[in-house]
């Protein structure tokens, strides 16, 4: 690149103004137990509270749901049942299709809570999170009906009372993604949030009272590690479905062996991103950023661990650098952010340890975009790693933040064994213009989703989920009911 | 070798600069910046010497209103080659350029020695710039040497006039194709000399064509462009054209821009829009940011 130029051109340049989202919401101080279809304090008595990750500031109090408010929860799903899985399947979607068109007219709302207690910019919870929201009740509700379609010549009932428990980095989309198809297919729920980011979760519970979902039909319990315990060890609960890390997710599998509860995991990844030689290289480029950067990296299907065949190393290299400089960094309810803050203290001081490590062990660092960082909050540049080796720490573990992994490969063939010589095996992209190349190194790919010249992109009627250490078990599309039926 | 364009990925890009907000100080710069880039045109068979002298003197105080600072002049303004002298005459002293459209324009379907003659002539009237059309017929059938032997030498005949090279993009269809003939153009009229900064166009549209410029084949220009410049140094300007009507429109393109090329390009130096009613909407958007007020469309001038 030629990086001496002169020039008599005169650019004043140009910058945007602050563009702040200016939704007025309002957030309880304290924040209830949904159970049984009012907000009920916790007889726990406890109560902890969550932040806004962007500025440090409380942003209100939360209930931590004890042994016995879940066990309250997990009794009311359980009577709530008999009734609810009687109901006509026509019945229920409409319920599920109110629940969608109410989240609609909310949409702002939810967004802008999203955005304040988790850390995403507004952009990506206005135009992303909330929209896939609403389209996943939507697609369920269509479901709810035309289930003995979806699985011809078996008799398709409910499983029963499912325990949920979902992740802080797409709080609401990740509820969606479990109280949808559990809905739809007729079966009651009890959904714990993640500790840090329960605010969506609860204002959803508020849209299911205007919707008079019956009471009992889902439950909404907060609180950290130990609400999640009382509730998947809970021996009234037919069936547990997890999204988090694969530490978390081995030792429910471990607890929940012999107790005849339905299993369902979707865990951590390291996905690969495969560039060859004949890709289109600046779109090539544009999907290793929205791969690796999209949400600042909390995302279990990022493209953390790009290939580039070797010719063309340095121009991608070069490229992605450049890009980068585009990438506005900062308050995430601006609305030109397109990279917020951290979701909470102890993962931003992961994703540091992380990046100290790649250091060490004799990673190149690049911090392309060269921005001031907020002095409050939790705030991590986005970044790539060069002269790094399949063998590196950073390139093997999920480090859940906006860290990239730059290596090479020569051949296809070493293109697919060092994308598969991974634990993991949830995504993967591929990208060239050949389109018997896509489909030749698609196929040999373990991983559950594969982008072919595109990346990190969403839909209702497309299943998510992994396989090896990624888990088990599929989220939307067609395949996404089967977690919440028993076949007989 | 052809560079690969793969459409999703440029689309979901394109897309993106659409969802920038742009408000309150940012706007006004923008709007500011964006009346100073505009090509005012008038490409049609009724065109006179007095549409063109009522055109220049829009071109040169596009609005009649008081605003500080001062509103700039537009860029240029394009015309057919019979009426570059009276344009010439219009604008004389303003630092309004002239440009003509030349080589046969829009369908460039002449012999060369006629299209050649058409610039010729354009210039010893007194243009600027040179909006020349490429071969598309040659380009699709193959003949890649033949359009680059044809620009090339429509350089040369250019002199000092700066060229701006239409791609007619609605023509030639793909993405793939808008890449490749972004590449040849700019190759071509290398070849014909060294290029200064802002001295070689490439732009999207004659108008004449649907659809002409879109966001997608510009973000595909662009990166060419960019491509040019990593390898050699040299800022070739870009002009889309055809179809940005309304000044949010404009505001979409310079996000493109700045976020691509980088705010090096934004000057009229380097980029352009090719419009004809741009302009008035322009200036609604930036009497409304001044007063607060949204004026009738009466208030403002036709050219």
């Amino acid at each position: 690149m030629a990086t001496e130029t002169t020039t008599n051109i005169q650019a004043t340049g140009w910058e945007y103004s602050a563009a702040p989202e200016r939704f007025p919401i309002s957030i309880e101080e304290t924040n209830k137990l949904f159970i049984d279809g009012k907000f009920i304090s916790p007889k726990s008595r406890k109560w902890f509270a969550t932040t806004n990750p962007a500025t440090d500031e409380k942003l209100a109090d939360i209930a931590t749901a004890g042994a016995a408010d879940v066990n309250a929860a997990v009794a009311s799903a359980k009577k709530a049942l008999p009734k609810w899985s009687k109901l006509a399947g026509s019945e229920r979607a409409k319920y599920l299709y109110r629940i969608a068109r109410r989240i609609q007219e909310r949409a702002r709302e939810f967004a802008v809570l999203e955005t304040l207690d988790g850390g995403k910019p507004i952009k990506e919870s206005r135009d992303v999170d909330i929209p896939l929201v609403a389209q996943h009740f939507f697609y369920c509700a269509g479901w709810a009906d035309k289930l003995e379609y979806a699985f011809p010549g078996r008799n398709v009932q409910p499983i029963g009372v499912c325990a949920q428990i979902i992740p802080w980095n797409f709080p609401l989309m990740m509820a969606a993604w479990k109280l949808a198809p559990a809905l739809a297919c007729g079966n009651t729920c009890v959904l714990k949030p993640a500790e840090t980011t329960s605010l969506t979760a609860l204002r959803l519970a508020e849209v299911l009272q205007e919707v008079e979902l019956p009471e009992g039909v889902v439950n909404i319990v907060t609180g950290a590690g130990d609400t999640g315990k009382y509730l998947a060890e809970h021996k009234a609960i037919n069936k547990l479905a997890f999204t988090g890390s694969t530490h978390v997710g081995k030792m429910l599998m471990r607890n929940s062996a012999g107790t005849g509860k339905r299993l369902t995991l979707e865990l951590g990844g390291k996905s690969a991103n495969i560039i060859f030689a004949d890709a289109a290289i600046d779109q090539a480029v544009e999907g290793i950023v929205s791969g690796i950067y999209f949400n600042q990296g909390h995302v279990c299907c990022a493209g953390s661990r790009l290939f580039v065949e070797e010719p063309i190393l340095e121009e991608v290299i070069q490229k992605l650098t450049h890009r980068m400089k585009s990438l506005r960094v900062g308050d995430p309810m601006d609305k030109n952010t397109d990279v917020g803050a951290i979701n909470s203290r102890s993962q931003l001081q992961t994703i540091e340890q992380y990046i100290k490590t790649g250091v060490a062990e004799g990673g190149q660092l690049h911090e392309a975009n060269n921005q001031q960082l907020p002095s409050k909050g939790n705030w991590c540049n986005p970044c790539f790693f060069t002269d790094i080796q399949p063998s590196h720490t950073i390139a093997r573990e999920e480090i859940f933040g906006p860290v990239l992994s730059v290596m090479t490969f020569r051949t296809p063939e070493e293109a697919i064994s060092r994308a598969n010589n991974t634990p993991y095996g949830l995504a993967a992209g591929v990208w060239t213009d050949k389109g018997s190349k896509v489909f030749e190194v698609a196929k040999r790919l373990e991983a559950g989703i594969i982008w072919c010249n595109s990346y990190n992109r969403f839909d209702a009627a497309s299943p998510f989920g992994g396989f090896k250490e990624s888990g088990f078990g599929r989220e939307g599309g067609m395949q996404g009911l089967k977690p919440y039926v028993k076949l007989v | 070798m052809r560079q690969q364009v793969d459409t999703v990925m440029v689309e979901q890009r394109a897309a993106s600069f659409t969802r920038r907000s742009i408000k309150t100080e940012s706007k006004t710069q923008g709007l500011r910046l964006a009346l100073s880039m505009i090509d005012l045109t008038t490409l049609e068979g009724k065109d006179s010497d007095e549409k063109v002298r009522s055109l220049c003197r829009k071109a040169i105080t596009p609005w009649e209103g008081e605003i500080t600072p001062p509103l700039p002049s537009v860029a240029a303004v394009c015309v057919y080659p019979s009426l570059v002298a009276i344009a010439k005459r219009a604008l004389d002293g303003s630092g309004v350029n002239v440009a003509s459209v030349a080589t046969g324009f829009p369908s460039g379907q002449f012999p060369l020695s006629v299209r050649l003659d058409d610039v010729t002539k354009a210039v010893e009237a007194g243009a600027d710039e040179i909006d020349m059309v490429i071969n598309r017929g040659a380009f699709l059938s193959g003949y890649y040497d033949e359009v680059a032997e044809e620009i090339k030498q429509v350089r040369i005949a250019c002199g000092d006039a700066h060229l701006k090279i239409i791609l007619e993009t609605g023509e030639l269809e793909t993405l793939e194709n808008v890449r490749a003939a972004s590449d040849l153009a700019i190759e071509a009229a290398a070849s014909a000399g060294p290029i200064a900064d802002g001295e070689v166009f490439i732009k999207t549209s004659t108008g004449k064509i649907s659809p002409a410029a879109t966001m997608p084949v510009t973000l595909v220009m662009l990166d060419a462009i960019q491509s040019y410049f990593d390898k050699t140094g040299v800022r070739i300007g870009m002009k889309p054209a055809g179809g940005i009507r309304t000044a949010k429109q404009s505001l979409h393109y310079l996000v493109m821009v700045k976020e691509t090329l980088g705010n090096d390009w934004l000057t009229p130096t380097l980029f352009r829009f090719g419009a004809s009613t741009l302009t008035n909407d322009v200036l609604r958007q930036l009497v409304r940011q001044h007063t607060g007020r949204y004026t009738a469309n009466f208030d403002f001038s036709e050219a």
